[in-house]
Parts: structure tokens; sequence; C-alpha cells
């Protein structure tokens, strides 16, 4: 048998060290562990960046396509074969930035897969460039009078275009971002997750201590069935919520949606199709 | 008084919206019952409604299936039309039309919308042009009836009925107004009636339900879309996931993911979307998935003519994708090569786990003929995939160029992919050597593809005279015209133009010259064949205003160059 557990050590990591992704890989593993779930059932897909080189780190299956081109493939994956647990696991360049048209269309076609966006709110891996999520005024070595462009919002995004399963973590909490990723994972439908990221090499702004004192739980007050509440704390700046802003379980997932899947449950590549019912629709059809 | 006894040409024109497709529908489907061979294909404008666009429909005695500029009948419908067919409609052409919307100096009269109103409603003036042509057919009166009926079986009962009016009336037009003009004497061949009738795009649609395609993603670009129709179609009777995707990025990678997870796979496109999917076309090379793309051309650069036809991307789908890697062309000239090169297609994609582009163009998707039923050989239901073992390396040494596929949940190991160059199990690498190892597995293929190539196919004997090389979607026209020439020339057509077979030069210089006919300005196929067999190629015809080759151009080329 092959290692059932998540934890994979055959790796060198190529992560800075006391980069925030070590806490988020650590929180994806238990989070896949303790939801029972079986790597050789589940895939990480992924695009390029530093955040994207996670399938790499994890014992599981890994799709690492293209920068901002994750979505495409874990959604088809899922479609073909709903079988397998999907995650498709990012940064916020690859995810808003590069990625942004079928992070839209991937909401919209609501597929049951968690993505997870290391949200470190500056381009790591091409060293320092501002990220969709950078905070305005920051000093890159190419935004060098400051970032003017308003920072992307992706949880009132979300919200706002019905994604069914919206949160947000941050790195710094490595026992929360577990639970919230598990909840993700368990959630019949699309689920982001962004989580706050320190980027100890390039975003000297928003560092561990920053994130610690400019983020707060939701509590229990808050209600995440509640669309609209759930916008006015995505849209809230001064302490940024995190946990779950938005759940609704009501919309359905595209692969259950698919004619496919009607009466035979089984993945596409376990089908076949007999040369004589071809011949048949095509004496039928164009006789 | 004009008699026609092997074949007519009747062209059809009008507006966008005026009904020129129910015409053609209606016509092909009555003429081929009647046991005729027919060949239909359409030129349009990029619109909705409004300018002009026209079909030919040629009912012959003998199979037909390449445009002809020739018009023995021509139905005009509007006053654009006119201009639009000025050199397609010669003083031996019977012109029929309304004189209230037509005018030319040859114009019959034939008061189409008088005698709709007559009847009850203007639209129905198509169904009275139908009418007109079947009587000069002599078609068989009630079967044309059922045929019409048929087509308006979803609508409500006055407007089948005003249609079955409106033929009867259009037939009965029919003795009068060819009298002493035109008699026809087309032989019926029965074998014919048997045959099937569809376009390029359902050859090629068919050709990858054949080989098991289960998955079909695009976005709408004409004139790729009509595969992508079909498929839909096709999903209402066979397991067959169809996405329309947000854009050409998202179709190739989910594509590509949809062949990682076991699926197969069909992308249809034309030149600009390709041009968008190219990163993913590499990945596709690097990954080592399967992935089959048709790609329909049209005249470029950038939008160009987006209805018309060219075959001006060939060097794109050479050269497409940064990096080094593998790659197979294939370019249908028949029907019958639309559905069976789809179907290989898949079978390479998946045996020799790389990127396949089925190129076509508009003027083949668009067109229509009689066809047998093709062979549809043995059930694809080898999938090309293994049953992964603990330990299980996606890219494994050992096996030479291609190394078994295995898919993601279906066995114990893990399957690895990465756009990265990559180690034997599929994780990143920087190990420089082994990074020269995978770049020879991967182009080592090429190797293999080459001895698998086909021999392009040859028609007549290549001696002193000329040898006529097409490719795509020109055969048909080549063909024709060769048949009516007087001899000297062979014709030689590439259906898979990448990679070339061996052997290639040898066979180039049998011929004492010879000539490229191909659909662009550059001579892109000419180009390829003299680099890749270092034979001159003496003569280049080209053409590139969005019209494909009529055979009176080619045969005009034959008489010049014998």
């Amino acid at each position: 048998m092959e290692n059932r557990s998540f934890q994979y050590d055959k790796c060198e990591i190529a992560w800075c060290p006391g980069c925030g992704n070590f806490s988020i890989r650590k929180a994806l593993i238990a989070a896949l562990e303790e939801s029972a779930l079986d790597p050789a059932k589940t895939v990480l897909v992924s695009g390029i960046g530093q955040a994207a080189k996670m399938p790499h780190y994890v014992n599981a299956h890994v799709y690492n396509g293209l920068h901002g081109r994750a979505l495409p493939p874990a959604t088809a994956i899922k479609a073909c074969n709903p079988e397998l647990t999907v995650i498709a696991v990012g940064g916020d360049g690859d995810m808003y930035g590069e990625g942004g048209n079928h992070l839209l269309h991937a909401i919209r076609r609501n597929p049951d897969i968690t993505l997870l966006v290391h949200d470190n709110m500056i381009y790591g891996l091409t060293k320092g460039q501002a990220s969709p999520t950078t905070m305005t005024g920051m000093e890159t070595p190419v935004q060098v009078f400051g970032v003017f462009a308003e920072p992307l919002n992706p949880l009132a995004l979300a919200i706002a275009m019905g994604a069914p399963f919206v949160a947000r973590a941050s790195a710094v909490d490595v026992e929360q971002t577990k639970e919230i990723i598990k909840q993700a994972i368990a959630f019949n439908g699309f689920a982001l997750v962004d989580i706050f990221q320190p980027c100890v090499s390039f975003n000297k702004l928003n560092t561990f201590q920053w994130f610690k004192e400019h983020t707060v739980y939701l509590d229990a007050a808050h209600d995440p069935a509640d669309r609209v509440g759930a916008f006015a704390r995505a849209i809230e700046a001064e302490k940024l919520p995190l946990g779950v802003f938005y759940r609704s379980p009501a919309r359905v997932t595209f692969e259950s949606s698919l004619a496919v899947y009607k009466q035979n449950k089984d993945p596409l590549f376990k089908r076949s199709r007999s040369m004589e019912s071809i011949r048949d629709f095509m004496k039928k059809k164009y006789a | 008084m004009k008699e026609l006894n092997e074949c007519v040409n009747i062209v059809l024109a009008g507006e966008a919206g005026q009904g020129i497709q129910s015409i053609e529908a209606l016509l092909s489907r009555i003429l081929k019952q009647e046991g005729y061979h027919l060949f239909s294909t359409k030129e349009y404008m990029s619109r909705i409604r409004g300018g002009v666009n026209s079909t030919q429909i040629r009912v012959s005695s003998r199979r037909v299936a390449a445009y002809s500029k020739k018009s023995d009948v021509a139905v005009l419908l509007n006053q654009e039309s006119v201009a639009h067919l000025k050199d397609r409609i010669s003083t031996d052409t019977i012109v029929l039309g309304e004189k209230a919307a037509v005018s030319h100096p040859a114009l019959i009269d034939v008061p189409f919308s008088g005698i709709a109103a007559g009847i009850g409603n203007k639209l129905f003036a198509n169904s009275v042009a139908v009418g007109v042509i079947c009587g000069l057919f002599k078609t068989d009166p009630a079967r044309s009836e059922a045929v019409i009926s048929q087509h308006y079986a979803r609508k409500a009962a006055d407007i089948q009925k005003g249609n079955a009016e409106a033929l009867r009336q259009g037939y009965a037009l029919a003795g009068e107004l060819f009298k002493d003009k035109l008699r026809l004497n087309i032989k019926k061949d029965k074998a014919g009636q048997g045959e099937l009738i569809y376009s390029g795009s359902e050859a090629i649609a068919l050709g990858a339900l054949a080989a098991g395609c289960d998955y079909a993603c695009a976005y709408p670009m004409s004139p790729g879309t009509g595969v992508l129709t079909a498929m839909a179609e096709y999903s209402k009777a066979f397991d067959i996931i169809v996405e329309q995707v947000e854009d050409e990025i998202g179709v190739v990678n989910m594509a590509l993911g949809a062949w990682y997870a076991g699926a197969r796979a069909l992308v249809t496109t034309s030149g600009g979307g390709f041009a968008l999917m190219t990163e993913g076309f590499s990945l596709a090379g690097m990954i080592e998935s399967p992935l089959v793309i048709h790609l329909a051309q049209r005249p470029g650069p950038a939008t160009g003519l987006p209805t018309r036809s060219e075959q001006a991307d060939l060097n794109l789908v050479l050269n497409a994708g940064h990096g080094e890697f593998p790659r197979v062309i294939l370019a249908p000239g028949t029907l019958e090569q639309g559905f069976q090169l789809t179907k290989r297609a898949f079978a390479i994609a998946e045996k020799y786990q790389l990127p396949v582009v089925i190129l076509s163009d508009q003027y083949f998707v668009d067109s229509y003929y009689d066809t047998p039923l093709p062979d549809l050989g043995m059930a694809a239901d080898e999938r090309h995939i293994v049953k992964t073992s603990p330990g299980y390396r996606r890219y494994d040494l050992q096996a030479g160029p291609v190394s078994p596929r295995g898919i993601p949940g279906h066995g114990e190991g893990f399957v690895k992919v990465d756009s990265d160059e990559h180690d034997e199990a599929g994780h990143i690498t920087e190990d420089l050597g082994l990074r020269a190892r995978m770049v020879r597995k991967r182009l080592g293929k090429l190797e293999l593809l080459r001895r698998e190539a086909p021999q392009p196919e040859l028609s007549g004997e290549p001696g002193a005279g000329t040898m006529v090389i097409s490719w795509g979607s020109t055969y048909q026209a080549v063909e024709e015209a060769l048949a009516g020439s007087r001899g000297g020339f062979c014709h030689l057509h590439f259906s898979q133009v990448y990679p070339l077979p061996p052997g290639l030069d040898q066979l180039l210089k049998k011929a004492g010259k010879r000539i490229v006919i191909e659909s662009n300005a550059g001579g892109q196929f000419a180009m390829l064949l003299e680099r890749e067999t270092g034979v001159h190629i003496e003569q280049k015809v080209l053409k590139y205003d969005g019209m494909p080759f009529a055979v009176e151009e080619i045969a005009s080329v034959l008489a010049a160059g014998r």
C-alpha cells in the first residue's frame, strides 16, 4: 500500500524560511487527515507561484498547470470523476490576477471544489511587485510611486457573485485555518477560502504582527446564511474579519447538474460506447 | 434550349434571415431522396440580418463534392445578390427572381412573395422557391410534401398547410418557367439513396463520437462552432459533457483537466481562439497529455473575414506553443476523412500522449454531400490508461518516449503532472541532466510518429507530367478538375500534414514538375514540403480572397500549366 497519510516528506520545500505557506501546509494536511479522505482519491490542482507549489508537498495526486489556470482543469477533473475530492490552491496573483476570469465563472458553475488562495498581498516569486490585493500606496520596484489601483476584495466579490461558501483565514492561526479548510472541504459546492499570509521576503507592511493586529474573528452574532450581512462584513476595512462569512447550501453543483450522471454515477473513464449505437444513430439522423 | 445530362448547379442568394438555409435544407433532403447525388456549400457574411448570403446546390448523376463557379440556375431573392454573384452568373444562367425585388437583364419573373401572400403569409415564399426547383426535377410530389411537413412539424397547423400549398403552387409553375429554356436528363443513382448526408462539421463530430469522445468544450467562434453544436446535439443521446467555457484559455485548460481525469476531450475553435490556447497547447506537450483540437480556419490576421475560408493557419499550428514538443496535424479533404481522421486524432493523442490538431476550414465544415456510411472500425475501448500501482511514476524513463499514463482514482499510485520541468514522478526538478533526458523523451515521440505517418494519397501515375499537390479541403476541387482535364497530371493529397512520412522526396521527384495548390498567400505547405524534403516546388497556386478554390479555377491552372 502507498502511504495513506497526506503527510509527505520526500520533498525539498522551495519556500523561504519563515514563510506563511508552511503554516497553511500544516493546516491543510491536518484538515485533509481529519476529514478522513483517501489521498488516492484526492487531487490538488494549482497554477504557478510559490503557493502553487503546495501540491508537491502533500501526499496526493498533483495537477500543477499554468499560471492562473487552476480552476478550469479543477472543474473538469471533478466533472469527469465526481468521486475525487478536488482542491485548487494558489496565490493572490495566480487566482485573482492572471486567473480572474476563471474565478468569476467557476463561481457561476459551482463545481464541488475547494479553492484555497494564499493571500500575501504581493508577488513573491517574481520578487515583490504589486498583486491585485496589494494595499494602495505601497511602493514596490515596479510601483515606484506607490500602488494606485484599489485592491481587489475577493470576499465581497465572491459573495456578490453568489459563491455558496466564502471564508477568510489567517496563516497566523494554524488551528482556526485548519477548521475553516475542513468546513470548506466538507461543503458541497464551490468553497473559497482566502488565507492571509505574511510574505517574509517582499511584504514588509503586511507582516505576521500586522495580520495579528488587523484581524478579528467573526463572532456568534454573525449569521453566515445572511448574504447581505456577509457582504457588509466583507467590506469592513478597519479590522479585517476572519471566519466563514457566507454559507448557502442551496445551490446545485455543476457536476450534479450534468446529464451524464442522471442515470449512471460512474466516472467517465469507466464507460464505453458501442459502435452499433453510433451506426444506428448515424443512419437515423443523416439518412 | 439548354440540356443538362450530368450535373446541375443551382445558386440561391438572398439576405441573411431570408431563409436561404431552409431552402437548402429542404431541397437537399428532397433531391437526395429522389436518388440524385448532391453537394451544397454556403458562403455568408458575418451578420445576422441583411447583406447577401449564397448557397450552391449541385445535383448530379455522379458524386460531386466540390464548389463550382458555374451556375446553371440562379434564384435571387434580393437586388444585392446580382452584384454579389456577378462572377458566378453568366449569359448561360437561368435567373429566377421577383421583378418587384430584383432587376437583372435575364430575369425570369417568379412572383415568390405574391404567391406566398395569396396563400396567406409572405413567409411561404421559400417554399414556393423549393417547389419551383422540385418542379424542375419533377420530384415525387407526395414525397416532397412529406419532407416539407416534417420540416415544419413543430409549427402550427396553418403554417404546415401553407408551406405545403406553396410547394404545390411553385411546383406547378416550373413547367411553364423552364419550357424551351432548360431540359434535365440527370440520371438517378438508386445506390446513393442509402447514403448519408452530413456536413464537414458533423463528419468531425461523428468521428469524435466514434472515438469515444465524452467531453467537448469550446468558446463559440466561427467557423469552429458547428462541431460544438453537433456534439451538444449528440449529448442528448450519448454520454458527453459539453461545456461552453468563458474563454479559449479556459477551454484548453479544461480539456487538459478532463484528459487528466481519464475523459476524452475535444476542443473546437478557429485561428484566433487557437492563438489564445497556445500556452495550454505547450502545457499538453510538457505534461504529455493527449489533446485533440479541431481548428476550422478562416482568413486572418486578427478578426479577418470571420465567416470565410482560408488555409493560412498551418504555420501557426506547426509552431504553436513555446518550447519544443511534438504535435500531429491532420487535414481532412473528404467527409470520410473528416470522420476517420478525427477518430485517428484521438487514437494518436492517446497512444503518444501529445496534442493533435485537426485543421479544417470554413469551406470544409459548411459543405454537405452524400457519402456512404463510413467504416466505423473497432470501438475505441482502449483508453491507453493503466491502473496504477504504489510507487507509480508518470514519466518513467524506462519505457522510452511514451510512459504508461495513469489517471487519479484508478489504482493505488499517485498521478503527478507538472508544467515545470519534472522528474519521473512528476515533481518539479532543476536537475539539468534530467532536464535534457526529459527533452529527449518528449521529442523522441516525433520519430515514432514519422514512422507511423501515412503516405499521401496519390491519384494518377507520377511520370514526366505535372504533380498537383494539395492538402486538406482543396482535395475535391482538384480531383474534379483533374477528371475533366486532358491528362498529364497526377494528384498528391496530404491529409496528414505533419509529421510527414519518410521517403517523400523520392515520391516528389518522380514527377517532372510540382505545383502546390493552397488557400493562403505565403505557400505555407509548399514551404513545409521544401523544408522537409529538400525538393523544389516549381509553382504555387495561391488563393486568399476568402472563397475556396472552384473546380474551374483549378481547371484553368491545369490548362495553362500542362
